[in-house]
This record gives structure tokens, sequence and C-alpha cells, in this order.
């Protein structure tokens, strides 16, 4: 068990918005987490994260409680963001962006090298505008900088929160692609989609959040023969 | 009133030189501020604690270079001491806090710098005696040192930041710092670390200014005030702009000082804060957002 | 709001205007004059508590309103004749008053730290203005002129002892705390206190949020300048040294000292800061700025609600 979370309780302020969340994710799976807006999908990635604290729950990685510690240490350990908003550096260039996650301790330049040029691979776009500035890419390119960053931490999970938010189509179909690759090298993937078609087809099984908490839970070739479960919780 | 040409080309030189050390105090208290939102009030008197230490340790070793390296070492570390205890309790909190603590924190420092030194000024010997020919002036070589050096260490400032890995982290954890926490950017140590590099930096100002002006116990305030100032009228947080509107204001007050008496000169800085902030808020030196 | 807390605070209230009433019957000189100063002194903090505490906006610069209202008081004591007790509180209010517009206009328009940073560099161009204008205004050693006598119409005039002039500042300190209360607790300054806790919630509800702070900012300076004119008539002389940036640091460790936003509090926090002056200078001479600054640091990070605010929490647990 990679990732496990019991009854995660969190509040923004006075706002109380998990109510008791509960999920696990196993090395290697891409699962889904599906939902209205503002059931809370985001802040149990955050939560996930490190960038905001439960306030009762444990957040179990790899068996030990790791709620409460702070994100450079998740990051470390294994568990890389790629927020809702992607949250390039702006200001630093694509390949600074990626260093961010590069120089780490222990990471030999070869490693580094054999990173960069993996990511490359994924990305030729990326390979191109090394030398540009983050915030002057087109939305797609910095989500795709945003995935590439989160691979520079050689992640065991990647929190992936709504990856084709304000996409164009070609755009979402690479992501799709990504996701897949991913899946293959073996990395876990939780994915926060509102595109449930992408999300049903990527994935392994999926939760189903409304107001808080986890309500349904299936596998995604069941949710995707039987539309009403989609329908009674998403109106889609 | 016709001001001589020469008499005005020689407060050019002397504003430039005044100008180059406020940058360097400047540009730690900017880089504070971007990036943990601090307004360092206790700037100015790491500025008259790292005078202190370069004063004596010059006058014990007769070595200037060796009493900037100790000031410039001994005020990092004790910043970065200062920063853990009574700055890293305060993230979260309203940032007006901070401004009081490193208020509470400068006056302890000011009454300690008497109560360790005593109340008489010190002097600072310059590595550097000698002048040249300046129109109808003889002026120091010294002056023009300390601006080459000021520059200089303002430039290797910025090429750390610019090249390596560890400016990089600044960089990042400047602009965002819960996506650089989450990238495995240990945050907290690269604000202890950039608090020491701006506390360096204004033991270093301290060192380099002795020869000019004095070290003296109350020294801190006016550069606290200057440097202030100076932020402001750059841009809170943009480096570039804090130099340029170091330069700006000190060339006023160089100027305004043949007209006035240079006590009256510094409201000139002042009105220029004022005449910034009613203006331009966000810096007279920052380009304008696209 | 029950009734007890508030009969338990009006005894509290009475009970302290009794001591400082009996004060210079009883205390030797040095202490009845101590005494006078707290009350000084604490009315300058209970004006910059106006900002900081209920509007949330820091002054650095409440040197200028005090200064101000010394020299103007000084400006009418020396031009007019006879000197008049009244007119010279009139031209003292005047001249803080001036200032307070002044500042008011700023305050509108710059948040937080800006304003904080524009309020210092105020009262230091102030300084700088008193300072080196020695014919008008003393330059550094400031201007000495003699008390007037109190007097009150058609009743006659008598002058001040030290007795009379504590009490005269008595009153006048409690009359202001009277009225800064009743506005503090008014619909006004209910409005500032939402302004403190959430500024754009409050425009957004629809309260034009510059007016408030102009006149929060007008009172506050009006109150300050009082306390300057109650000083030159105490001390007999106005100095440059007042409108350096030090006392408006020290109204400052006031208000965090005794709890911000309590109007009570600061006056505890001056009469607490000059205590551990007297007291510490005495060990430390003068370096009793160490521990207290110290103490003053140590507060803000661990007792941000001041005195006042650490004893209420202890009192209703």
């Amino acid at each position: 068990m990679l990732l496990r979370l019991e009854d995660i309780q969190t509040y923004y302020g006075k706002s109380h918005i998990l109510h008791g969340v509960s999920l696990e994710v196993q090395a290697g799976e891409v699962v889904g987490l599906l939902g209205r807006n503002g059931v809370g999908k985001s802040t149990t990635m955050k939560t996930v994260a490190g960038v905001v604290r439960p306030a009762a729950g444990r957040v179990l990685f790899e068996g030990k409680d790791v709620a409460g510690l702070p994100p450079y240490k998740l990051a470390h350990m294994g568990i890389a963001w790629v927020p809702e908003d992607r949250r390039v550096f702006r200001l630093l260039t694509v390949l600074e962006n990626l260093r961010t996650g590069l120089e780490r301790p222990g990471v030999t330049d070869q490693r580094k090298h054999a990173l960069l040029e993996k990511v490359y691979a994924y990305f030729p776009v990326l390979a191109e505008r090394r030398s540009q500035a983050a915030g002057t890419l087109s939305g797609g390119e910095q989500q795709m900088l945003a995935i590439a960053r989160a691979m520079m931490l050689e992640p065991k999970i990647i929190l992936l929160d709504e990856p084709t938010e304000g996409l164009m189509p070609r755009m979402v179909s690479q992501i799709k692609d990504i996701v897949h690759r991913l899946g293959a090298d073996g990395v876990a993937i939780l994915l926060v989609e509102q595109n449930v078609p992408l999300t049903l087809d990527a994935t392994t099984r999926c939760y189903i959040m409304e107001k808080g908490t986890v309500q349904h839970h299936a596998s995604s070739a069941e949710l995707r023969a039987n539309h009403a479960v989609i329908r009674q919780y998403l109106g889609v | 009133m016709a001001i001589p040409l020469d008499q005005i080309l020689i407060q050019t030189v002397s504003g430039l030189v005044n100008g180059m050390v406020l940058a360097l105090v400047a540009s730690g208290l900017t880089l504070i501020f971007g990036i943990m939102d601090v307004v360092n009030f206790a700037h100015g008197d790491l500025v008259m604690l790292g005078a202190f230490v370069g004063a004596t340790t010059v006058a014990t070793t007769g070595n200037f270079w060796l009493g900037l390296l100790i000031a410039a070492v001994t005020i990092a570390v004790f910043g970065a001491l200062l920063q853990v205890t009574t700055l890293r309790p305060l993230i979260g909190r309203d940032p007006l806090t901070t401004i009081l603590a490193t208020f509470g924190i400068s006056l302890v420092l000011q009454k300690y710098a008497i109560w360790q030194w005593g109340p008489s000024a010190r002097q600072i010997v310059e590595p550097v005696s000698g002048q040249f020919p300046l129109f109808y002036l003889e002026y120091p070589w010294y002056r023009i040192l300390t601006a080459l050096l000021s520059g200089a260490i303002i430039g290797a400032l910025y090429l750390f930041l610019k090249y390596g890995k560890y400016g990089i982290w600044i960089r990042a954890t400047t602009q965002d710092r819960v996506m650089a926490a989450a990238m495995g950017i240990p945050v907290p140590l690269v604000h202890t670390a950039v608090f020491a590099i701006g506390a360096a930096m204004a033991a270093a100002s301290g060192v380099l200014f002795g020869p000019l002006g004095g070290v003296t116990q109350n020294m801190g305030f006016d550069f606290t005030l200057r440097a202030f100032i100076v932020v402001v009228v750059g841009g809170m947080g943009n480096l570039g702009g804090s130099i340029l509107a170091a330069i700006f204001i000190s060339l006023l007050e160089a100027y305004a000082s043949l007209v006035v008496s240079p006590a009256q000169a510094v409201i000139v800085s002042f009105v220029a804060l004022i005449l910034t902030l009613l203006v331009r808020p966000t810096g007279l030196f920052v380009p304008t957002p696209k | 709001m029950s009734q007890r807390p508030d009969l338990a605070y009006w005894a509290g209230v009475v009970i302290a205007v009794g001591l400082l009433f009996v004060a210079p019957l009883v205390l030797p000189p040095f202490w009845a004059r101590f005494a006078t100063e707290i009350l000084i002194w604490g009315l300058l903090a209970m004006s910059s508590d106006i900002l900081i505490g209920y509007t949330g906006m820091v002054s650095f610069g409440h040197s200028a309103f005090f200064g101000l209202g010394m020299y103007g008081a000084a400006a009418a004591l020396l031009t007019t004749k006879p000197p008049n007790l009244w007119v010279t509180l009139l031209y003292g209010l005047a001249a803080a008053a001036g200032v307070a517009a002044f500042v008011a206009f700023f305050a509108t328009r710059l948040r937080e730290i800006y304003f904080s940073i524009t309020t210092l560099v105020f009262s230091q161009i102030f300084y700088v203005i008193i300072f080196t204008w020695t014919e008008v205004t003393g330059g550094e050693n400031g201007l000495t002129f003699r008390q007037p006598a109190l007097s009150l119409l058609g009743l006659g005039s008598l002058p001040f002892t030290a007795t009379t002039l504590h009490w005269f500042v008595l009153a006048v300190v409690t009359i202001s705390f009277l009225v800064l209360r009743r506005i503090t607790q008014s619909p006004f300054g209910k409005v500032l206190q939402s302004i403190k806790e959430n500024e754009p919630r409050t425009r957004a509800i629809g309260y034009s949020v510059e007016r408030y702070k102009i006149v929060a900012v007008m009172l506050s300076g009006l109150f300050a300048g009082l306390a300057g004119v109650l000083y030159a008539l105490q001390n007999k002389f106005a100095a440059p040294d007042f409108v350096f940036f030090t006392v408006s640091g020290e109204v400052v460790i006031f208000n965090v000292m005794g709890g911000m936003g309590t109007l009570v509090g600061p006056i505890a926090g001056a009469a607490f800061f000059l205590l551990l002056r007297e007291g510490f200078s005495r060990y430390f001479t003068e370096y009793y700025l160490i521990p207290v600054g110290i103490i003053f640091t140590a507060m803000v990070i661990f007792m941000p609600q001041g005195l006042l605010g650490f004893l209420k929490r202890r009192l209703n647990s």
C-alpha cells in the first residue's frame, strides 16, 4: 500500500472542508478522484502534499504517518504535486523550473542528465523552449512543464490536479497519453479531473467525492458500463 | 544663483559613492522583504554592528580586509540566529508583527552597541590612502574603491542568484514559497540563509562606510530610514530597482546639499518617497506590468 | 454583554482615578511628578491605540502630533499676552490638527507597511524642520516659557501648583478617556474595528473606508496633540527631541505591552514601561533598554495581546 488516507478532516480557517476522507492508492496504480466543484478534491490533494495540514486523521505513505510534515520533506519521500493552476515559476526559465526538482541531495550529475533527457523525450516542446521564461509559455506548455517538473522528483506518486482544465482538445489527448505513459512507467497517479471520459479511460478505479467525503468507490470499468452512478454524483 | 559646474560634478561623484553604499544596504533589505515579507526595522543596526565589529578587528589586526570579512561573517551568523529565534515563529502572522518585532530588536541592538563598545565613536583606517586631483579638490582614492567594492558585492549577489542551484532555490522561493516547498526546496532554511546574506551585506556596507563617515552608535537609524526610502522608491523586492533608487536618492541629496545644509538636504529623500507613494506606489524604477 | 464585567470595569476605573487623585498628596514630589507623566504618556498611548488597536494602522509618527501640540502650546505661551490656558490648548490642538490632516490624506491612499513608513518619514521631516529652523523654533535648544494660570471664565485665575496641575491633567485625561471610550463603543468604533479585521469586506458592505480612516487619524492626532500641550504645561519647555522618532517608538511599545484595542491597556503599558525604565535604570543605568527591548520583542512574539489581554484571559478562565 503506497498511500492511504484515513478519515481526514481539514479546515480552511473556520470552514470545515473535508469531513472524513479515506482512500488508498497502490504502487503503480492510476486512481481517479471525481466529484463536482467544491467538494474538496483539491483540498484532499493539498493535504497529501503537505500544503494544508489536516486537523485529524492519518496520511500513511509507505506505512508511515506523514500528516503534518512540511511539503519539502514529502517531496523528498516521493510525493509530487502538480497543482490545479500549474504554478510554474513564471520568472524562471523552463530549465530552471525543472532544476528546482532536479537539484536534490544524492543525485549524481549523470542521473540528472538522464532525467532531463527522459523528460525532453516525453515533452519535446520543453526542450525547444528550455531557455524561455516559463511565464511566456502557452497554457498547454505550462501544464507539460508542471508535469515534467514533478517527474524531476522521481516520485513514487504524482498528485495530478485538473491537468486538462482550460486546454484545447488536442492538448487534452496529449495529456491523456502522458498519464498512460507515466502509469506504464510504474509511477502511481492520483488524478483529479472534471473530464470524466478521460478519467475513466486513464484510471483503473475511481473514488467519487461529495460534501467533503468519499461517497462511492468502483472500478473504472464498472463506471464506464453503468452511467447511472456518474450521473447521480456529477450530473453528466 | 549659479553654482559652479565643478561643484556639481564633485557632488555627482559623492552622490554616486554614497549611492553605491546605500545600494548595498538596500539590496539586503529588499532581498529579505521579497522572499519572506519581512520589513527589517533592525537592518540599519546590522550595518552599525558590522561597522563596530569591523572597527575592532581592524584596530587589533591592522588589516582592513580581514575586518571586512570577519564583520560580514559574524553578522551573517548573528542574523541567522536572530531570524531563527525571533522571526521564524512569526511566519503566517500579521506582517505588522514582524515590523514590531524587528523594531524591538533594533532597540536592543542599539543599546547593546553602547554597552559593548562604549559611547564614543570609532575609526576605521582606510586601506588605501592617497588622493587624486578632482577639479579643485584632492579626492581620496578610497571613496572610488568603496563604490567599486560595493558594486562588486552586488554584482556577486546578482551572479549568485542568476546561476547556480542556490540561486534557483532563492528565486523560486521568492516567487512562490508554497510551490518551492512542494518541489523539495527546504524553504525555512532558504529564508534563514537569505536573512544571513542580507545581514552580511549590511555589515559589509558598515565597514566600507566606516572610513567615510565614522562608526557611531546611532548610525543605524539613519541607514534604516534611508534604506526604507530606497526600497520603496525602487520597488519592494526589486533588486535592480533598489540599486537605481539608491543612486537616485543619493544624487538628489548630494545636489540638495549645494543649496541647503546637509541636515536639511535629507528632506529631499523624504519628499521623493512621498511623491513615489502618491504617483507610482509600486516603485519608480519598476517596469510597468504588461 | 452581562452587567457584571461592566461593573467590575467601571469600579476599576473609579479606583484608578481615585488613586491618581490622591497621588500628589501622599507621594514624594519625584513620584508625584512621575504620576503626572504617566497620565500624559498614557493619553498619548491612548490616542495611538485608536489607530493601531482599532483601525489596524500602525503609526510610527505619533511624535509629530505630540511634538507639534507641544510647539503650538509654546507658540501661544510666547506670543499671546497675557498667556492664557485655553488659548494655549487651542493653538496646540490646531497645530496637531494641521499635521493630522496632512497624515490623514496619505492614510487613505496607503496600506499597512507603506502607511507606517510614511508616518515615520513625516515625523522625521518635522524633526528636521524644527531642528534647523532655529529662528522660529529655537532649533536644538528648543523653547522655554512660563506656565499659564488656570483661569476659569469670570471666576478669576489661579496659578498652578504641582498638585493642581496634576489634577488638571488627571481631569483632562479622564475626560479624554471617557470620550474615546464612548467613540470606540459607538457604531463608528465598530466600523473601525471591522476595518481592522477585514478591510475589503468592510468596503464591500458599503462603508466609505476612506472617510472612516480620515476621522480616525484626526481623532488620534488631536488627542496626541493634547498630550503634547499637557507636557508643555507641565515642563515649561518644548524641544525637538520630542518630535524625534524615539517618542513614536515608545508609544508603539506602550500600545503593544499594554494591549492594543483596549484604550486602558496602552495607559497601563505606558505606566509599565516607565516603571520598568525607572527600575531597570537603577541597575542597568542607561542600558535599561536592553532588557526592556528584549521583553518587548518577546511580548510581540508570545504575548501579542499585551498585558491587559493576557490578564483578561486569565480572569475569564
